[in-house]
């Protein structure tokens, strides 16, 4: 199935530096349609208001953290089915079977390759 | 009226108590020397030049790497997107080796993240011992400049974000991959 390069995607991470990196990788992989976040609570709001079919999140940022974000979004009748891949540097079983739990679509453990992030992008969007 | 000295209120004291009880005096007294003897030694330890020195003087330097990284970083990534834009001028094949070095370069650069996550670790440690340090030798007060105690974490998500793992005890994609997979 041909992924869908106009579907807006919204990244989440504190560090300035990995939202650039992620839009720059993004971007060779032809997705245009891309959204910043620096943390959970603004990842939600701008969710709530905006039309997202993809939401690549890192795990640990304050006040809420990606794993926080996910519930979040999964507990929401209206987002609820919408793709998300954690990108993270938090790499023990616990987090990522917590991960699982709470319905994550993919999980990358940081650092990561851009075709670790394509492959992993292509799977989410292809059972989306 | 006449003057009575310590020891002789001692003495009385001493000759009112019963066997216990003199026991118990005398092992308060001992602990009370322990105390003193434990103050004068922290005392020693000329403790007041770490916290208010050395301490925050290596959270400031560990900011200052962050900070130095970040700028690094950004910098190779202006470098970068210039290149990127200079792609489409390149012959096919010199194109896709531009391209393909600027991934390369991408990937690398999310080394300032788990560097900076690491750091920050280290910068709370740090920032727990000053803590400590001061409660310690006995000259806290309750300021806005002391760095707080980490507080409890509230949610799953905060109880498990404890940063990059020592290079050993991490787990790597392919292992993170299978285990996902036994899921299904």
């Amino acid at each position: 199935m041909a992924l869908d390069k106009s579907t807006s995607v919204l990244i989440v991470d504190d560090y300035k530096t990995m939202l650039r990196i992620i839009r720059n990788l993004l971007k060779q992989l032809d997705f245009n349609n891309v959204e910043e976040a620096t943390d959970g609570q603004e990842a939600l709001s701008k969710l709530r208001a905006g039309n997202f079919g993809l939401i690549i999140s890192d795990w640990n940022m304050e006040p809420m953290t990606g794993l926080d974000l996910l519930k979040e979004v999964r507990a929401d009748a209206r987002l609820k089915s919408t793709p998300f891949i954690m990108i993270t540097a938090e790499s023990k079983t616990e987090n990522v079977v917590a991960a699982r739990a709470a319905g994550v679509s993919n999980y990358i453990v940081k650092p990561f390759n851009a075709e670790t992030l394509r492959e992993k992008i292509e799977k989410v969007m292809a059972h989306a | 009226m006449r003057k009575v000295d310590r020891a002789e209120i001692a003495l009385q004291v001493m000759s009112g108590l019963g066997r216990t009880e003199a026991a118990l005096l005398q092992e308060l007294e001992a602990l009370g020397r322990m105390v003193a003897a434990a103050k004068e030694e922290i005392a020693a330890m000329r403790v007041e030049n770490v916290d208010a020195t050395h301490l925050p003087a290596a959270t400031d330097e560990l900011d200052e790497v962050v900070r130095s990284t970040a700028d690094a970083a950004n910098e190779i990534l202006d470098a970068c997107e210039a290149l990127e834009r200079l792609q489409p001028s390149l012959s096919g094949a010199a194109a896709e080796t531009v391209g393909g070095c600027v991934t390369r370069i991408y990937e690398a650069c999310a080394f300032q993240d788990i560097t900076g996550q690491r750091i920050g670790k280290v910068v709370n440690a740090l920032k727990q011992i000053e803590q400590r340090v001061r409660e310690t030798t006995g000259r806290y007060t309750p300021s806005s400049t002391l760095p707080a105690r980490t507080g409890p974490a509230h949610t799953e998500g905060e109880r498990l974000a404890s940063g990059p793992q020592p290079v050993a005890a991490a787990s790597s994609q392919a292992e993170i991959d299978a285990l996902l997979a036994s899921f299904d």
